[in-house]
Parts: C-alpha cells; sequence; structure tokens
C-alpha cells in the first residue's frame, strides 16, 4: 500500500504522464488538471503539504500547486 | 412464439430502393433488388402461408406451404426463395396451391401428437394457424393412426425452458436462429426422413450443450416444441408492456408479457432500435429477482450499524435521512455529506439526486458508479472529440470491413451486440482482437481473429502508439480527413513518430511481436470502414483517458470517423452508465457535461431550481472514501450501488463506510453496502420503474412500468420528498416532467419527450431542433468540439508491477451468465452456470503451484487474500490470472488496489500484482455456499 497521502499520491500520478512536457507547460496542465477535477478541501491539503516542506511531492506538482495560489 | 404478434414479412428485408415492380394477386408493389416474393406479398397485404419462414432469418424453403404460381414459370416456386423479377405476376391463391398446401398440411398433421388442447401454446402455434389457413377438414394417413411422438422425451435440463422433441416438426427455424441471430451454432438437424430431429451439441441435453439460453430458438419456434417453463407452469400471458431491459449497456426493448401482475416472460421486440429482437439469458431469462424473497420492501433505520434494523413508516425514514444530513452539515459544514447516483437507476432517477445533492445539500459531492467504469471514456472522449459518448449506431457494425476489440468480451457483457458483429464477421469483415485473454471471439464458430495481440496487462497505451506509429510512419495516414477535419497533427505526428513508439521498440515492454503489431496496424488503416469497440479493459487502468485519446488518435489519422462502420464505442458496462453521466452525476458537471465553473451554465439551473450553485467540483467516489477517514465526510446517500463489493481495496473500503454517520442505502437487496447503512430504503426494479434508460449507442429508450411500486413508492419520489424536508422545493407531478426539465436546460436532449419516445419508439441524442429525431452517427460533417484534437498519448507503465512475492498478474471481468456484484443474477436461476467465481489460470502457473483443476487456492495482493475455486486454462498466457467479482463469498475485490486513472481516479481493476498458492485439492460446492463473506478489515 501506498503510504502517501492521497492528495500526494493522486498529484505524483498526474505529474508522471506530463514529465515528457516543458516543465512550465506541465506545472499549467496539473494546475489546470486540479482546478477542474479536484474538490476544495484536496486542494486545501495538497497546499498544506507544500507549505509543511511537501515531502513526496513530485516537483512538477508543487510547481502547479504554487500555480493554484495565482488566479485562475 | 409471442403473445402480441409484430408483422412478419417472411424473410428479411434488402438494402436499396423499391426499383423492382412486381403484381401479386392483382396487387402491384415495388419491392428493393433481392427480396422475396414472399416479402412482397406480405408489403402488398397479400398473407403466404408458411411455416419455415420468418422475417428474422434467411429463407430456407423447406416447408412447402409456401408455393405460388408465377406466370411464365413452370411449376410452383416457394415463395420464400424466389427473388423477384422485374414485371413478375404472382398468384397465391389457386385450386391448385390450395391443393398442395393442404397436401403438405396432412403430412405436418399426420406427424404430430394433436394434445392441442392440453399443450401449453394453448392456440398461440402457427402450425394450428396454418391448419385453419389451408383449411385442412381431414387428413388421408389417418389421425390418430400415424406417429405421434408422445413417447418422445422431453428435455427439461435448461432452467429456462423445456424442449418436448413430440411437437416438433423439424422445420429448423431454432437451428437458423442459433446460427443466424445468435451465432453460436450450437443446434443441428440429426437424422434424415422421419429420424430427422433436433440435435443440441452432439445429441445432448440442451444444458450440456454449447447452447448460451439467448432463447431465440424458443422464439423463432412455430409450436410449443420450444417453450418457456414459465408458460408450461403459469399458461400463456394475457398482457403486453413494452420496456427495457436493466442489464447491461445494449439497452435491450422487450415486450414484458404478464397475466395480471405476475411477468410470465420476456420477449425481445423486434422494433427495438438496440436489438431488433434479439436477447441473451439475462434479459429474456433474468428477471426473477424482481420478485425474490430477498427483496425488502418497508424502509428501516437503526442507529449504529451494530444494532437490528427497526422496520419504520416512509415518514419517519424519509424525516431520519433529513433531520441527520442536516445536522451533520450544521456541525460539520455543508461539504460534509454527499450522494452516489446510480448507472441501474433511470435518468430520471438519477437526475434528480444530482439535482438534490447540488440544491438541497448545497455542494457539487455527486457521483456515479461510472467513476469505477467509464470516466476516462468521459475524459477522453472529450478531449479528443468533444462529448463523453460512442460514435455510432449498433447497427453500424454492419458496414464495418475491420473491427478491432479491445479490452473487451462482448459474448460475455454485451451478448446481443456480439451477435450482431459475429454475423459481420462471417460475413467477411476482419477482426483484430487486443486482450491479454484468448476471450472466445477470437476463435468460435465461423468466426476467427486475423490478428490477436495479446499484450501484457497494463500496456494498452504501447500497443495503440506503436499502432498508431506504423499507421504514421508508412504513409498510411488519411491525409485529407486530417487536414479538413482534424488539430493539432503535427505536433502529435512528430511525437508518435519517434523511435521509442514503434512496435520494435514497444515489443519488450507489451509482448506483442512487432511483425504482428505492423499487420494490425496495415490491416485497420486499409478499412477502408474500420470501427474500433472497447470495454473497461480500456478504462480500468492507470492510463486508462491516456488510452481513450490514443484510440481516438488512431481512429481520426485513418479518417475512420464520422460515418456508418467505423468510430471509437464504448460497450457500457450497465445498463444506464451513459445516461447516468448524461445526467450530471460527475461532481464537476451539470447535464449535458458541462463543467460547473462554466457561468452560463449554471446561470440556467440556477434560475430554474432558485438556489446558488458551487462553481467548485465536489468529491469523487474515491476522495469521499478519503475523506470519510480523515473526517471532513460525513454522510453518504447511495442509489443502487454495491460500493462495498463493487469497489476496489475493500478493506479500505469497509474502513470509509465505518467512519460516516450516516449512510442511507436505497437498494433492492439489503446489499454489502447495507451492512454499513443506518438508513435502507428499499428500491424499485425496472418493471416498476417509469422513466428512461440511455445505452452505449446513445439511444433513448423508455422503461415502462408493468407493475405498482411493490414498495409503495418510486425511487424519485423518495429523493424529491427527502429534499423537501431538508427544506427545498422539489416537487413534480410524473417521470414526463423530469424529462421535460432534462430536456429544457440540456441542449442535447432539448428535442426529447416522453411523447416523442412513445410516438417514434427511441432517439439518440442529441435530439434537438438540428436533429429532431435523433443521431445516429456522430461527427459526421465537424466533431462536436469543432476539430478533432490529436493528443499526445506518452506511455507511462503502472506503478503496480508484478514482484518476487505477487509474481502473477490479476486481471478481473464478466461472465455471461452473471452481471456485476451479481445482486440481481445470484437471484435468478443464472446461478446454474457459475455458481461461484473461480480463478482462471494457465497451466504452467499451476503446475508449478501443484494446482489441479477444482482445486481451492489463495489469492493474495499486498492489500487482502481470498480463496477461491481454480480453473486450469490456457486462454490465460502464462503470468496473468482472471476472476468475476459476482459473488460476494470470493469478494475479488478484496485484492485491488488503490492505484487509479490519473486523471479520472477510475480504478486499476485491470493489474493487480498478486500469488496464488494451492489451499486444498477440493472443496465440496456445499461448503463452499455455506461460507461467510470474506472477512477484511475492521469486519
Amino acid at each position: 500500500m501506498s503510504t502517501l497521502p492521497p492528495h500526494v499520491r493522486l498529484a505524483n500520478e498526474i505529474a508522471d504522464q506530463v514529465r515528457h512536457l516543458d516543465p512550465d507547460e506541465a506545472a499549467a496542465f496539473i494546475a489546470n488538471h486540479l482546478r477542474s477535477f479536484w474538490e476544495r478541501r484536496m486542494l486545501h491539503a495538497l497546499l498544506t503539504h507544500v507549505d509543511a516542506g511537501g515531502a513526496d511531492l513530485d516537483p512538477l506538482a508543487a510547481a502547479a500547486a504554487a500555480r493554484l495560489r495565482q488566479p485562475a | 412464439m409471442s403473445l402480441l404478434k409484430e408483422p412478419d414479412l417472411g424473410t428479411p428485408g434488402r438494402k436499396g430502393e423499391p426499383t423492382v415492380e412486381v403484381e401479386i394477386d392483382g396487387v402491384g408493389v415495388a419491392v428493393p433488388e433481392g427480396t422475396s416474393v414472399m416479402r412482397a406479398a406480405a408489403l402488398a397485404g397479400v398473407d403466404v402461408p408458411k411455416l419455415c419462414a420468418t422475417d428474422s432469418l434467411e429463407p430456407f424453403g423447406s416447408c412447402r406451404l409456401c408455393l405460388v404460381e408465377v406466370d411464365g414459370v413452370k411449376g410452383t416456386p416457394a415463395s420464400c426463395t424466389t427473388p423477384v423479377r422485374p414485371g413478375m405476376t404472382v398468384r397465391t391463391q389457386t385450386p391448385k396451391l390450395a391443393k398442395l398446401r393442404r397436401g403438405v398440411m396432412e403430412l405436418y398433421i399426420s406427424d404430430h401428437p394433436l394434445d392441442c388442447l392440453t399443450c401449453s401454446a394453448n392456440g398461440d402455434c402457427e402450425l394450428q394457424d396454418m391448419a385453419g389457413v389451408t383449411g385442412l377438414r381431414d387428413v388421408r394417413y389417418g389421425v390418430g393412426e400415424g406417429e405421434h411422438h408422445l413417447d418422445a422425451p422431453t428435455d427439461t435440463s435448461n432452467p429456462y425452458f423445456d424442449f418436448d422433441a413430440s411437437k416438433c416438426i423439424a422445420c429448423s427455424r431454432c437451428v437458423r436462429a442459433c446460427n443466424e441471430v445468435q451465432g453460436t451454432f450450437a443446434l443441428t438437424i440429426s437424422g434424415r426422413g422421419f429420424d430427422s430431429h433436433v440435435s443440441p451439441g452432439q445429441d445432448q441435453p440442451f444444458m450440456d450443450s454449447e447452447c448460451v439460453s439467448c432463447g431465440a430458438c424458443v422464439q423463432a419456434c412455430p409450436t410449443a416444441t420450444l417453450q418457456e417453463k414459465s408458460v408450461v407452469d403459469l399458461g400463456m400471458p394475457n398482457r403486453t408492456v413494452l420496456t427495457t431491459c436493466a442489464y447491461c449497456g445494449v439497452g435491450c426493448s422487450f415486450k414484458a408479457e404478464l397475466r395480471g401482475d405476475e411477468v410470465v416472460r420476456m420477449v425481445p421486440y423486434k422494433d427495438g432500435g438496440a436489438n431488433e429482437g434479439h436477447s441473451c439469458v439475462k434479459g429474456r431469462f433474468a428477471f426473477g429477482y424482481a420478485s425474490h424473497p430477498d427483496r425488502q420492501l418497508n424502509p428501516m433505520v437503526r442507529d449504529t450499524i451494530a444494532d437490528e434494523w427497526r422496520e419504520v413508516s416512509w415518514e419517519e425514514a424519509i424525516s431520519t435521512v433529513a433531520t441527520r444530513m442536516r445536522d451533520i452539515q450544521e456541525r460539520h459544514g455543508t461539504g460534509a455529506i454527499g450522494g452516489i447516483t446510480s448507472s441501474r437507476c433511470t435518468d430520471e432517477e438519477v437526475y434528480v439526486v444530482q439535482k438534490m445533492v447540488r440544491a438541497a445539500f448545497g455542494n457539487n459531492n455527486v457521483d456515479t458508479c461510472a467513476r469505477v467504469c467509464h470516466s476516462p471514456t468521459g475524459y477522453g472522449l472529450k478531449q479528443t472529440f468533444g462529448t463523453s459518448a460512442g460514435t455510432q449506431d449498433f447497427k453500424s457494425v454492419a458496414e464495418s470491413d475491420v473491427i478491432m476489440v479491445i479490452g473487451a468480451n462482448p459474448t460475455d457483457a454485451h451478448p446481443v451486440f456480439a451477435s450482431r458483429m459475429k454475423r459481420r464477421l462471417r460475413e467477411g469483415a476482419k477482426l483484430i482482437v487486443i486482450d491479454p485473454r484468448r476471450i472466445d471471439l477470437v476463435r468460435s464458430p465461423h468466426v476467427e481473429a486475423q490478428h490477436h495481440l495479446t499484450l501484457a496487462p497494463g500496456t494498452n497505451v504501447a500497443i495503440v502508439n506503436a499502432l498508431a506509429h506504423v499507421v504514421v510512419t508508412e504513409g498510411l495516414v488519411a491525409e485529407d480527413f486530417v487536414a479538413d477535419r482534424c488539430e493539432d497533427f503535427d505536433e502529435w505526428r512528430e511525437f508518435i513518430a519517434r523511435p521509442e513508439n514503434s512496435p520494435e521498440a514497444l515489443a519488450e515492454v507489451t509482448g506483442v511481436p512487432a511483425a504482428e503489431v505492423r499487420a494490425a496496424a496495415r490491416l485497420y488503416a486499409a478499412g477502408p470502414n474500420s470501427a474500433i469497440y472497447y470495454g473497461l479493459g480500456v478504462t480500468e487502468h492507470s492510463q486508462g483517458s491516456t488510452m481513450v485519446m490514443g484510440m481516438a488518435n488512431l481512429a481520426m489519422a485513418t479518417g475512420n470517423v464520422g460515418r456508418d462502420g467505423v468510430g471509437v464505442n464504448p460497450l457500457r458496462g450497465q445498463n444506464n452508465v451513459q445516461g447516468s453521466c448524461d445526467m450530471g452525476s460527475f461532481p464537476h458537471e451539470l447535464p449535458g457535461y458541462r463543467h460547473v465553473a462554466d457561468e452560463n451554465v449554471r446561470d440556467i439551473y440556477e434560475k430554474l431550481w432558485g438556489t446558488p450553485i458551487l462553481p467548485e467540483p465536489g468529491l469523487r467516489i474515491p476522495n469521499m472514501f478519503d475523506a470519510a477517514i480523515d473526517g471532513s465526510f460525513r454522510a453518504l446517500f447511495v442509489q443502487g450501488e454495491d460500493i462495498a463489493q463493487s469497489d476496489p481495496n475493500t478493506q479500505h473500503v469497509h474502513k470509509a463506510l465505518e467512519s460516516l454517520e450516516l449512510v442511507v442505502v436505497q437498494d433492492l437487496f439489503l446489499n454489502e453496502t447495507a451492512k454499513f447503512a443506518h438508513v435502507f430504503l428499499p428500491g424499485t426494479s425496472f418493471l416498476e420503474k417509469d422513466g428512461t434508460f440511455i445505452n452505449a449507442e446513445r439511444r433513448i429508450n423508455r422503461v415502462r412500468p408493468v407493475m405498482r411500486p411493490k414498495t409503495g413508492k418510486h425511487e424519485w419520489e423518495i429523493v424529491c420528498e427527502i429534499a423537501q424536508a431538508m427544506g427545498y422545493p422539489m416537487t413534480y407531478e410524473n417521470t414526463s416532467q423530469i424529462m421535460d426539465e432534462i430536456a429544457l436546460t440540456t441542449p442535447t436532449f432539448s428535442g426529447v419527450s416522453f411523447e416523442l419516445l412513445d410516438r417514434v419508439g427511441s432517439v439518440q441524442w442529441p435530439c434537438n431542433e438540428n436533429a429532431p429525431l435523433g443521431t445516429p452517427i456522430m461527427h459526421e460533417e465537424t466533431f462536436v468540439r469543432g476539430k478533432g484534437r490529436f493528443m499526445p498519448t506518452v506511455y507511462v507503465p503502472t506503478k503496480e508491477r508484478s514482484t518476487r512475492k505477487f509474481p502473477l498478474i490479476l486481471t478481473t471481468g464478466r461472465i455471461l451468465s452473471q452481471y456485476n456484484v451479481g445482486a440481481q443474477t445470484r437471484r435468478t436461476a443464472n446461478v446454474a452456470w457459475h455458481p461461484e467465481d473461480v480463478l482462471e489460470i494457465h497451466p504452467h502457473d499451476a503446475e508449478v503451484r501443484g494446482i489441479t483443476e477444482g482445486a481451492m487456492v489463495s489469492l493474495a495482493s499486498r492489500v487482502g487474500q481470498t480463496s477461491l475455486r481454480a480453473k486450469l486454462s490456457d486462454r490465460m498466457p502464462v503470468g496473468v490470472v482472471y476472476t468475476t467479482f459476482h459473488h460476494p463469498v470470493t469478494g475479488a475485490n478484496v485484492v485491488t488496489t488503490e492505484h487509479s486513472d490519473w486523471a479520472t481516479n477510475c480504478p486499476e481493476y485491470k493489474v493487480t500484482a498478486v500469488q496464488v498458492g494451492l489451499l486444498s485439492v477440493t472443496a465440496p460446492t456445499e461448503e463452499r455456499a455455506e461460507r461467510a463473506p470474506v472477512p477484511v478489515a475492521g469486519n
């Protein structure tokens, strides 16, 4: 079983799919996907995780989280 | 035979314009070339006597009752096998013909038991009809002196129908129905002359033969030779209601035939757009669950799941739900509650649940069981084509030249569509199967796949990329189509042409030889009409959405979208997967697949519903489970889905359900999920429902009640009353009004109404001002999104890998006789075919583990373990095992994991690393039946 919290595991899985893209493009894709499909408390949990150091979070997902803090 | 006679024109219609003019008994008629004289006569209003002919079967010419005279032609040809010719003059009623026909009937009657007064046909008998039509008054060979066969044995082996050989007239209709309609070839006529008799298999009982119990033979039989046991037991029905099957996504139309309120039999409806008179063992026969004693008919409540259930009034049950939901919201916030809609319920029932969640609960925490099956279809087809829907109608397969079946097993899971497909394959279409297992389609009577790509589980995207690589690098692209109809092609072409996407580079990953992939790609690209049909073997993967986009890319690159015979077509698992998704069941979409963030769309509903709608997505089902465990989600309304059995990683699901303060289950039975419920709201079977289902071809079919709700309330009424008890006014007088609201607010449904459906039978959405009678084939001129969009599909291996500890890969699926978690089919005689889930394992994998046929084995993954019986099968490749999830005692999802599709969280049911070990060489079936459900953590 994965020991990662669900929001970290799921964000990392999305990042795996766009690793072939330019990092900025990948982060934008992930951020857009999260805005479109993730519920507010999951987004909040992800941002809280980043604030706490972002352990085990894929850098692309972390970059996407940073974009989530900006207006869409 | 059937209670309500639909017109039978004797032989099938032929395509083409009615250009051949003939005169029959003085009546002129024009018909397409190739039409039989018999059919032309019927179209002219002239009935020709017949016994071996029926318009669902090709003409056979054996009974000799349909003889006619044709000017300028010697003799009396059989009208069923004689095609029309221009200017032909035909006479069907002459003294000579009458004498010949009476002679034929005398022969039939002299060899028949003549037990009409006690026969179960009770007058519903074509032989008896023809005796009357031909004016038979005496039998020169003696009545009661011929061979009456009354000592002939009756085969009662099938649980649903009997074969009484004494009544057989050897017309071969049953044999031809099995061959032509069903495509199983289980029956033949053995012997010659008076010894001719119908033989299942090698003169075996029906139950021991290859018969799949579809019932086509029963329907075709002109006498009571093949008769439903229910008719034998109960007598002939006396009324009929036209409705829609509630099993798979084919959505067959049926005539429910009843005596009073008791269903005697279900007869597939010839004018049903999806099935055109055919059916399978589930739809035709397995309806007994609706009156099974296990059904709960009264609402029940309890304070905790450790308490006994207490039957209460509807008022108390509804009040309890509303009060506790509101209490939880007051203590934990608006988003602490949510609901799940069911793909087994009607569009109208689903619509009111999502409305209740959005308007009365005040959030978007609504999801549907399509989450765990076809949610990647929604994502993938929307990204590429612009909407979540199959592109074709089922009839389209008759125009396909190449059929590619990916991750689907139509003969088991969508058998009526499979029969259409097999018919086309017998006519010469080519078949490509992409599946780790050797499914029946790969090689069955008169069908053989040109290519079976036995890929390693989890490598779908690698295979579709390799196929597309061949198309792009070998100059097989439909350049004009791509240039006119698509966008982002150049970027995709550059991506897919890279060496790492070649069949050679990916052969090590997929396990499929490159030459086989190249040959399959060339065949698909050559078409000229190539169609893709796919199932959950595509979607239930960590790259399910990517694979859907990959198939769309392949179809666009070869120009196989937007006309008859082509397309990309999801075979939906449950009867109303399409409809439940259409109705706004996803947490990010309002009805019609419109995102909740779209202010213009929200505005439509906010004005009509009189309440604001949140502009942000709600929780998906797996998110609900996670949030339940972390304590932020506290109550769940579950409409007709057994999440405790059907969803992956059972331990996790059970832990989530145990964490909830309130679980409300609306279902027919106290299912596995109800063990965690605090309120049980009894649901209605499809025989009681009033509304619509939408099948996999987007066909909106009416579901008509054949009886009043056994529970006293329709499910939509219950949901409305809960919403009202929570303070949100939600009332409808009937389900027609609900559909009217759907049409009012959803552009793709704007032309739909019950009045239209009752008038024309069914329509396929979009049904609106541009397409008032619906849209059989989508994307004909332009794609829904304008241009079809090519999407790069990088293959990313799943994280679920076989290891030394778990060296095998488990994949799961369905079997013909059972349906999903088995809640319905396990409560019918279908258990005769599949009394328990078994583990299919390759003989080599079994041998090294000391496992023999029928041995009890353990099945363990990193998340759980269960036990079941082994079935040795070389259908499986070495290293891959397979089982079904129809029985809670096995609980196959105890071993499936948390992995899911990256875009939609659809579970990765198709890839689980497992180990299999021998438990005991044998275990009596009785012992298995008595075993308790598999114990799991926290239970």
